[in-house]
């Protein structure tokens, strides 16, 4: 983890912006259900109408209020009132511009809303609402007084209300039989909600009385409300965008660095490094690797966070409607965390054998490919199609056992939420029946409680995601924290110059790290410039690893490794292996052209010295056949040219350095004989004075030899000329026996 | 970890609705993201999931047969489908009313508190408990239901994939030899897996989904519809808008997304080439020059890499907004109407729900076409592969299995005038005669690449000559069944094919029903015997995938083992041995030769003692025979033999050379 924390550094802008921004969408998303239910509850349930101070009111109705306030011994509270609203004639200029909206005002006085300071709005707000519903209900018992604004009520709604609605209505003809200051009570004792309802039905019908186009007016508002939730759906959109964008620039960014970083530091590592790991992990870990950890910071970045600041909100404001239920949610939650981890603890260990199948399944298809001709020759193909068939079995069952498994999820998550919701109706409405809460509490209660538990949905998938991830962290970490072993000295020596190529081993030991045996055992020899000096053994006898010490592969575990006399130690690398031209074992080339490959020996190489070292390998045909010449194109790995062509440019690339020391690990093996003939009679004159070694199997090649040196098991058992070496030598007699003509002997 | 958590995320920004506590839109698109992930398994077998959609998409060239064939797969499972589909409305349905019951327990609350306030009455739980009881009563029905629905779709498309499977490995056992020099293995193991894998995600996850999508779309049209045209033509106008947005989307994100896949390609192209040749680039100090190309090839892959990822994360957002749009369009509508007095209040409410569950289902129907292209791309390429040509069968040969039964095979071999090609058109024999008697040996020589298994492939019919026969005991091999023919063949090749078995079970490959004794015999014979008993596990040493539990001497020493205990009349042999050490080099020449002992062998030659045996030496260069004779014969020619063997077999070869110039 430590990792993707060095990684996100440089982006740690980006990271806080994510976050802040994350913030602005958790809330724009949060407030979000206000607005929808706005539109539902106001817009169309009330006509557009809120129960809050009306922008205009008769001068009449406010004159009621006064007389209602002042009978109930409240007068002096009026004055809040009076504060906001202005009276408006008929025929003044004010009443002109506001003559359009509310057409009353052409004919009768009317009070218009001065838009004043928070503080005084609020006071108004609270004598309107606590006493406007007084005046709605004495209007309709009281029946025909003149002045009461009840007249100008309509006989029926013209929208048809809901049943709460009219739930409210109806069941205040219980009042009739009470006394007026009776009923002012009752009223004063009435739940804000059924108030508001009151308030309502009461500016309805005052706004009817004004000559408003009520249809006008709940289309205005909804659009008003509908253009602020498209507001906050916008900002909420912009946010998730701007995440969006810095997210995955975030997290594609990082990836870019990782893989930059595991590929500079592969290229530092030494061979003994490089084995440690093999190819195709270290391949896996710049790409696979690296992109698994980049979906992660794509994920993280918005489900990480988002997640917990959803939740926490939706906490916040949930206790803030109703702190009494909050054991629901947290039981609920509870209830998840534990189904999810159960049904992973099931599943988990079955992803494994699932893994380990599939693995069985590739490998069977894999060996009836590669073995075709052996599985036909023995007429197995039903026992191949049986042992297929029984992986393929295997693999079924186990697969469909975890399917089943997982679909459990589903559904017991809608199982889990919809008992959540109807939990909290039945628990709530025993709150509200106690009073300590309301209806509309409840509600948003169960939204936010929704939103809650899909931020743990979320959190918990990121639980199972981060561990996943973390394999990925922990195999690229161990890739930039391995120590390379082979670096250049602090205080290089200088090599005397020229350089002469002479390679001395002396008392030489090796063993790969970790191993448990050497490869190598004590091995001293002198190879000087002009000569050859060839090593010959079995496989694993250890000729390869002992030429890799000198180009610093790798280093010797004990004993030296000298060049013109000096410890290859003390050299810079880069020095060193200029004075070296290695043809590997394996000829592996790169895309591109041919003189793009050869000059990768020698840069800026001319073509003169390109064209030399291809004759000189006998591979100027390839050139010269094709109509590009030189600028003929190698694919990936060279698959396009042969074997044989591939290992002759693979020497002409070493051969262009013009190096005092040539090394050629086996380096002739795909070439026929003729050809590999050719090559190292050619290579006598060009490589007149440089210190040559060959490592092979074959006899043939290296009887003329100035040096012979027979491996055997990491021990030298025998240096000296083909002749010495026939007669003192047992490994090689057996070995030259098995290879040549008995006459070609003696 | 993989790219199917996408979906949660970008379905994040939820709105819950107004009214009912659960949405069944928001419900399904929630618990879809969640098995989208949950589903899916690691490692190779990872699919592309819902990201799938979003990948460059692969066009079918008939998307209608195929289709037709997948459904011809689906077959079988017709009424488990067909269940599927009634399981999956039924639980809509129930989804989608749910929420509606539900609203009554709040009415009924609400009277309650207002009959409680006016002393008229008190809140009926009763009532509510009741209603409670119904919600939940259909809330469990419909997850039960969802759930049988889920337990019948991934058993069905678990059995697809099984059969799919196993058609493709028989498929393999029925192809001529031929088939695969154009094809190579990692295709067929990429239809094997990740084709096959496509398809089994579209079956178990796509399909239901779309399933309860459409019918999410039709039950809230529906509904919709039966409320008011004027509002439902309103909230339809919203459909075309998604479409087109998520078309937009897609296209735009496919081409980065291209790029991506191109470039991710050439840098794993490129890590590959450096990380394998990583000695090459240490010796010639090419670190530097790997390094900048890396860095270049990086720096273009993030770029393409952000902004596809950026457009795929755009999508839900921006669909949420339309959602919303729609919400908003459809309630001032609704309002206008309200005013007309064309709807009621109660109406619109119920419509604004049926809006919201709308969203979701749209963006997945949008996308649908994307899938199902997928799909079928991959699904014809599984089709193809398993309609591709088949070797004719053992049972269509006039010459039937039954008549050669205990017939006693001398080990007589003619090749009469055989012409044959790799390529039609390009022959490489050109009219090749011979004729070996019973017990002959033959050497094959040649350099590396000449085509020497060419004989071999032919004579184990493993391909046809163009023209002309082969015999053996005087029946032409052409008109005998395939596994007769291969039955009267030993094979030892260089490449020493082993399964990841016991050793026991390889040595019983060629003859299953061995007798102990009989194994034991061949064991020893082929000096197997003495090393794997060495194995603390004996012969019940299970050899691992790349078979490194043993040397690859011991591995040449197992095939041999394996031909000697089939014992078979005649024999194939390639004498190279590579990465064998002396001591095993000499054991396995040994037991060469007493497999050949009494056999009629065909022999690819390298050791001199061989050749010079041999009754019979066929020279080989650029896949044809060049020459054919003994070893004086061939020598006294001075061709190609000649030079061949005196390069091979030593190095001052002058004087033979001046011998035939």
């Amino acid at each position: 983890m430590r990792t993707v924390f060095r990684f996100l550094k440089p982006y740690w802008l980006s990271v806080v912006l994510v976050i802040a921004l994350l913030f602005v969408q958790a809330n724009a998303d949060l407030a979000l259900p206000d607005y929808l239910s706005r539109i539902v509850n106001i817009g169309i349930q009330q006509n557009g109408i809120e129960a809050d101070l009306p922008p205009v009111l008769r001068a009449s109705t406010l004159e009621a209020m006064e007389k209602l306030m002042q009978s109930e011994g409240t007068g002096d509270k009026f004055v809040a009132l009076q504060r906001v609203y202005t009276l408006v004639t008929p025929g003044s200029a004010e009443a002109r511009a506001i003559a359009k909206t509310w057409p009353l005002v052409q004919t009768e006085p009317v009070m218009s809303l001065n838009p004043a300071d928070g503080e005084a709005m609020d006071a108004a707000r609270e004598v309107f609402l606590a006493e406007y519903p007084k005046l709605v209900i004495v209007a309709q018992f009281s029946g025909s007084a003149s002045q009461s604004p009840a007249s100008a009520m309509p006989a029926a709604p013209s929208v048809q209300l809901d049943s709460a609605q009219s739930a409210v209505m109806s069941d205040f003809s219980a009042l009739a039989s009470m006394s007026p200051q009776a009923i002012l009570a009752q009223i004063d004792a009435l739940d804000p909600i059924a108030k508001s309802q009151l308030v309502v039905r009461g500016l309805q019908a005052e706004f009817e009385a004004l000559g408003v186009d009520i249809g006008a007016l709940q289309i205005s508002y909804i659009v008003r409300i509908g253009a602020l939730m498209l507001l906050v759906t916008l900002v909420s959109v912009a946010s998730a965008i701007l995440v969006g964008y810095l997210g995955s620039r975030l997290a594609a960014g990082t990836a870019r660095d990782m893989r930059s970083a595991v590929f500079t530091k592969v290229e530092d590592f030494s061979l003994a490094e490089f084995d440690s790991f093999s190819t195709a992990s270290l391949i896996t870990r710049s790409t696979n690797d690296v992109t698994q950890i980049q979906m992660m910071i794509m994920m993280g970045t918005r489900m990480l966070f988002y997640a917990p600041i959803i939740g926490v909100g939706g906490v916040i404001r949930a206790l803030g409607k109703a702190s009494g239920m909050w054991w629901i949610i947290a039981l609920a939650v509870g209830v998840l965390l534990v189904i999810i981890g159960l049904v992973f603890a099931i599943v988990v260990p079955k992803f494994r054998t699932v893994q380990k199948l599939v693995d069985r399944l590739n490998l069977v298809v894999r060996e009836n490919l590669s073995g075709m001709m052996v599985i036909r020759a023995f007429n197995q193909q039903d026992a191949e199609a049986t042992r297929f068939d029984k992986t393929n079995r295997d693999l079924t069952g186990t697969l469909l056992y975890v399917t089943r498994v997982m679909v459990v999820l589903m559904p017991l998550m809608t199982i889990i939420m919809n008992v959540v919701s109807v939990s909290i109706i039945w628990v709530g409405s025993h709150e509200v029946a106690a009073g300590s809460i309301r209806v509309g509490d409840m509600m948003a209660f169960m939204q936010y409680s929704m939103q809650i538990f899909f931020a743990f949905i979320m959190m918990s998938f990121m639980f199972i995601m981060v561990p996943r991830a973390s394999v990925s962290i922990d195999r690229i970490t161990q890739v930039i924290d391995t120590k390379v072993s082979i670096r250049d000295p602090e205080n290089p020596s200088q090599l005397p110059k020229p350089v002469r190529g002479e390679i001395e081993f002396r008392h030489v030991r090796f063993r790969y790290p970790g191993a448990q045996e050497d490869v190598l055992h004590d091995i001293s020899f002198i190879a000087r410039p002009g000569t050859t000096t060839a090593i010959i053994g079995t496989t694993g006898s250890g000729k390869s690893t002992m030429v890799s010490l000198i180009p610093r592969f790798y280093d010797v575990t004990e004993g030296q490794v000298l060049l013109d006399g000096v410890d290859i130690k003390t050299l810079l690398l880069a020095e060193l292996r200029s004075y070296i031209g290695f043809v590997p074992q394996k000829s592996m080339l790169f895309t591109g052209s041919i003189a793009e490959n050869i000059r990768y020996g020698k840069e800026g190489a001319s073509d003169d010295e390109i064209v030399e070292a291809l004759s000189i390998s006998q591979i100027m045909s390839l050139v010269e056949e094709s109509p590009e010449g030189l600028e003929r194109q190698i694919s990936q790995g060279g698959m396009n040219v042969s074997g044989g062509q591939r290992q002759r440019l693979s020497i002409a690339r070493a051969l262009v350095r013009r190096a005092p020391v040539y090394i050629f690990d086996d380096s002739f093996s795909a070439l026929d004989y003729k050809t590999d003939r050719e090559i190292r009679s050619a290579l006598k004159t060009y490589a007149r004075d440089s210190v040559v070694f060959l490592v092979t199997q074959r006899v043939a090649p290296i009887r003329h030899a100035e040096q012979i040196i027979v491996l055997d098991d990491g021990s030298v058992m025998g240096i000296g000329t083909h002749e010495q070496l026939m007669r003192t030598c047992e490994v090689y007699r057996d070995i030259a026996l098995s290879q040549l003509k008995e006459e070609e002997l003696a | 970890m993989n790219t199917n958590k996408k979906p949660l995320t970008e379905r994040q920004p939820q709105n819950p609705g107004s009214g009912g506590p659960v949405e069944p839109g928001a419900a399904n698109g929630r618990s879809q993201a969640t098995q989208t992930q949950s589903q899916r398994r690691p490692g190779a077998m990872i699919g592309r999931g819902r990201a799938q959609a979003l990948m460059p998409g692969e066009k079918s060239r008939d998307f209608k047969g195929t289709m037709k064939q997948l459904f011809a797969y689906l077959g079988p499972y017709r009424w488990g489908l067909l269940a599927v589909m009634v399981l999956a409305t039924v639980a809509t349905i129930l989804a989608i009313v749910g929420p509606k019951i539900l609203g009554t327990a709040t009415t009924t609350l609400f009277e309650g508190v207002v009959q409680k306030m006016t002393r008229s009455g008190d809140i009926d739980f009763t009532k509510i408990g009741n209603i409670l009881l119904t919600v939940l009563a259909l809330y469990v029905s419909s997850a039960i239901l969802q759930y049988i629905q889920g337990w019948i779709v991934s058993g069905i498309a678990v059995k697809i994939t099984y059969t799919l499977r196993k058609d493709i490995i028989s498929k393999i056992n029925r192809m001529p030899f031929r088939a695969f020099d154009t094809t190579n293995h990692g295709e067929i193991l990429s239809r094997m897996t990740n084709d096959v894998d496509t398809v089994n995600q579209t079956l178990s996850q796509s399909l239901s989904h779309m399933i309860t999508s459409v019918m999410t779309l039709i039950g809230a049209f529906v509904m919709m519809l039966t409320i008011s045209w004027q509002m439902t033509i309103v909230a339809i106008l919203m459909i075309p808008l998604s479409i087109g947005l998520v078309r937009f989307i897609v296209k735009r994100s496919q081409k980065y997304f291209k790029t991506q896949q191109e470039y991710l390609g050439h840098l794993n192209g490129h890590i590959e080439e450096v990380f394998g040749a990583h000695i090459v680039v240490k010796a010639f100090g090419g670190e530097k020059k790997a390094v900048a190309t890396f860095d270049e090839l990086n720096s273009t892959l993030y770029q393409s890499a952000w902004k596809s990822q950026f457009l795929s994360s755009i999508m839900m957002p921006l669909m949420n907004f339309v959602g919303n749009l729609g919400y908003v369009a459809v309630a001032v509508s609704g309002g206008w109407l309200a005013a007309k007095q064309m709807v009621t209040v109660g109406d619109i409410q119920a419509f604004l729900q049926y809006v919201r569950s709308f969203t979701q289902p749209v963006t997945q129907v949008a996308n649908i076409s994307n899938v199902l292209q997928q799909t079928a791309a991959a699904a014809e390429r599984i089709f193809d592969f398993l309609a591709s040509e088949e070797e004719p069968q053992d049972e269509q040969m006039s010459v039937g299995v039954k008549t050669l039964e205990g017939r006693r095979i001398e080990g007589k071999v003619e090749f009469r005038h055989v012409h044959f090609g790799y390529v039609p058109g390009q022959p490489i024999l050109k009219d090749f005669s011979a004729t070996i008697l019973p017990g002959q040996k033959v050497a094959i020589v040649g350099p590396t690449g000449a085509g020497k298994t060419t004989l071999v492939k032919l004579l184990m019919r493993f391909y046809e000559p163009e023209s002309g026969e082969i015999l053996i005991d005087g029946m032409p091999i052409r008109e005998l069944p395939r596994s007769v023919v291969r039955s009267w063949f030993g094979m030892v090749l260089q490449d020493t094919w082993l399964f990841s078995g016991t050793v026991r079970d390889n040595i019983a490959y060629g003859k299953q029903d061995a007798r102990e004794e009989e194994l034991m015999e061949a064991a020893k014979a082929a000096h197997v015997d003495h090393f794997v008993r060495a194995f603390p596990e004996g012969y019940d040493l299970v050899l691992n995938e790349e078979t490194t539990n043993i040397s690859q001497g011991q591995k040449q020493l197992l095939t041999i083992a394996r031909a000697m205990l089939a014992k078979p009349p005649m024999l194939i042999l390639d004498e190279a041995t590579s990465n064998v050490d002396t001591h095993t080099e000499l054991l396995i020449q040994k037991a060469m030769l007493a497999l050949m002992q009494g056999r009629t062998s065909f022999v690819i030659a390298h050791r001199l003692s061989t050749i010079r045996d041999a009754d019979l030496i066929l020279v080989m260069n650029h896949g044809d025979i060049v020459e054919q004779g003994t070893h004086e014969e061939l020598l006294a020619k001075c061709g190609f033999y000649a030079e061949l063997y005196n390069s091979q077999f030593d190095e001052g070869g002058e004087e033979q050379e001046k011998l035939c110039s």
